[in-house]
């Protein structure tokens, strides 16, 4: 990876006093949990524990169910066998446990999805505004906050398709935050950029590690969870193969698929 | 413009070079007639051919309309004069029954204050830059059908003016805005139930949009008016006209659905997917994110369809409403004004009015595209 070297060089500048990971309050527990596209099993058997605080790394070849995984945790996908429990909630088909979960998990995609008929402002306070109920004029002043923190403020009154595609990112970014999660989910946030906008996007996130968000990024960035992850998870062909800490999984490789894995692409 | 040029790859401008005016044989009138219409000898032919056709046409056209036509007179004899063109004073002595119908003279006021009121709600509304947009909206789609269902039937203490001596514009312009305003709302319904998950519902859509697709106009019409009355109650009978409306607003329905359809489809899966995320609801989502994008979207076939509908209303003649072109041709008969120039008069006439009308909303429409256009899509 271009960028790890980079990202590895300013590793010590992270401020991890803020990244406390707590003993006994569960953000996300996957249990036993499998799913299948017809009968096509792309899942098996998954078991994770995310604790809050947690900044999770997943990483894995494509078609190794990723991103399916990930999904799951807001419904984008619903699994068929085994329990998700999500900030204490059940996800079951119950609607109303799923807007539950929904507005206290954020996520962020691979292609932004930003709404490109609304403003960068008027897509920052859609959903505090119909889903929390804010009063228009605080969901602003909110939003207008999480756009200086992503440093992109002077483009509040812009439409997206006038933005490159790191403000874009770094926009839905702040479209997220503006909901106030508790938990942040990202679906390979940096793989849609031109390789001098990851950067921007990188800096957004160890930021948001830094605050102690509970983080589960889906990312091929290497660097970003040497840095920032507290844990890296390594999926193949829809099960979890190995999980460790950053340094020991990319130092020390256990499973035979992995070390294939890290030798590709850590050249 | 010193360069320095030596034989070797290295290079280096010392001097920048400044704007210069366009030759002049690449702008200005003259170089746009020699590329666009000269450019190769195939062009020169089609020009040429072009311009020759004009000359052709136009002249007697405008003979025919302007210089030769009959603008006053009393009957058929002012028209019947050798070499007279259109017969303008026809227009004229029959123009109050082109918009009213047989609607009583003392009552037409009434149906002067609708189209007041009508043009009052809507001019604000289709200008973007007026405010108060919500108060107007509902005064248009609320209150002003109220309005003119009580100005227009005679309701309150007006006096009653039955359906049936409605014609003219009048009846054109009803059956135009109802099946345009009530087939747009039912449009979206059945485009969001042919795309549901439902069964039920999905299947429900596909029957009715199919069914209604499959049809002729013509055909609704007559089983609406025909048909209709067998498989009621004695005594329940509905009014002529209602029947039409309702006729021609399914049939309009099926055909905006579809078109809907394909607005919905061009939406990506993760404008759905965003919206889910936030926890919105499925109707939240629809409104605020995928039908602005997907209307937006379909604008051209929308409006395609109105227009189309705009022009179908003609067929109402049929059942025997006399719409605007009915009440022209049925004024062909009038013996008062007979004449040989009276019926291509009355035609071109009738057709001027659709096309103001149709025009009319083509080029908002093309306004409205612009206006929407926020340039990428995601």
């Amino acid at each position: 990876m271009a960028t790890e070297n980079a990202v590895k060089e300013d590793a010590k500048s992270v401020d991890r006093s803020k990244m406390q990971v707590s003993d006994t309050d569960v953000a996300v527990e996957i249990d036993g949990m499998h799913k299948w596209y017809g009968d096509f099993h792309v899942l098996k058997d998954i078991n994770l524990k995310v604790m809050r605080g947690e900044r999770i790394v997943i990483a894995g070849p494509s078609g190794s169910g990723k991103s399916t995984m990930i999904r799951c945790i807001n419904r984008l996908e619903e699994h068929q066998k085994g329990k998700i429990i999500v900030d204490g909630i059940e996800l079951t088909n119950d609607l109303k446990k799923i807007d539950e979960v929904r507005r206290e998990v954020g996520m962020v995609f691979q292609h932004f999805n930003l709404f490109p008929h609304l403003t960068i402002l008027e897509n920052c306070t859609l959903a505090p505004i119909w889903v929390r109920k804010t009063p228009k004029k605080e969901a602003e002043e909110r939003a207008m906050h999480f756009l200086e923190r992503v440093k992109i403020p002077e483009q509040a009154h812009k439409y997206p398709g006038q933005l490159s595609g790191g403000q874009q990112q770094r926009v839905a970014i702040a479209r997220s935050l503006c909901m106030n999660p508790r938990i942040m989910l990202f679906d390979e946030p940096t793989s849609a950029l031109d390789p001098e906008m990851i950067k921007e996007v990188l800096d957004t996130m160890v930021g948001l590690a830094e605050e102690g968000m509970t983080m589960l990024c889906v990312t091929h960035e290497m660097g970003f969870a040497r840095q920032v992850a507290n844990r890296v998870i390594f999926m193949d062909q829809g099960q979890i193969v190995e999980q460790n800490e950053p340094d020991e999984f990319f130092d020390n490789p256990q499973h035979e698929r992995t070390k294939l894995f890290l030798s590709q692409i850590l050249h | 413009m010193a360069q320095d040029r030596n034989h070797s790859l290295a290079y280096v401008r010392t001097d920048m070079v400044q704007d210069e005016p366009a030759p002049i044989n690449s702008k200005g009138p003259i170089a746009w007639v020699r590329q666009n219409l000269f450019a190769t000898i195939p062009d020169t032919i089609l020009s040429i051919a072009a311009i020759l056709l004009l000359f052709y046409i136009i002249p007697p056209m405008f003979r025919f309309l302007i210089t030769d036509a009959v603008w006053t007179g009393e009957n058929r004899e002012a028209c019947i004069v050798p070499g007279a063109g259109a017969c303008w004073a026809f227009v004229d002595a029959k123009f109050s029954q082109f918009m009213y119908g047989r609607y009583p003279v003392e009552e037409r006021w009434r149906v002067d204050l609708t189209a007041i009121l009508l043009i009052a709600g809507t001019v604000p509304l289709a200008i973007p830059s007026v405010p108060y947009k919500k108060w107007n909206t509902i005064f248009v789609l609320v209150i002003f059908p109220i309005l003119a269902f009580i100005l227009l039937t005679g309701r309150l203490g007006l006096e009653s003016v039955e359906t049936s001596l409605w014609g003219g514009l009048l009846v054109t312009l009803v059956v135009a805005i109802v099946g345009i305003v009530v087939s747009f709302p039912f449009g979206i319904l059945l485009a969001l139930g042919r795309r549901s998950k439902m069964p039920i519902i999905k299947m429900l859509s596909i029957i009715f949009i199919e069914f209604w697709r499959g049809v002729p106009l013509i055909t609704v019409l007559f089983m609406s008016s025909v048909m209709l009355p067998f498989f009621l109650p004695d005594g329940v009978s509905f009014d002529k006209l209602l029947r039409a409306l309702v006729g021609v607003t399914l049939f309009a329905s099926a055909y905006m659905a579809e078109v809907i359809r394909g607005g919905l489809q061009a939406i990506p899966k993760g404008q759905y997917e965003a919206g889910d995320a936030m926890a919105l609801t499925f109707w939240q989502s629809m409104r605020l994110i995928i039908l602005p994008q997907a209307l937006t979207l379909v604008i051209p076939g929308i409006v395609n369809t109105f227009i189309g509908l705009f022009k179908d209303t003609t067929l109402v003649l049929i059942i025997g409403i006399f719409d605007l072109l009915g009440i022209v041709q049925l004024n062909f008969t009038d013996a008062n004004w007979a004449s040989a120039k009276t019926p291509a008069t009355g035609l071109i006439f009738a057709a001027f009015i659709y096309f103001i009308f149709c025009f009319g909303m083509s080029r908002y429409s093309m306004y409205m595209e612009r206006r929407l256009d926020t340039g990428h899509k995601s």
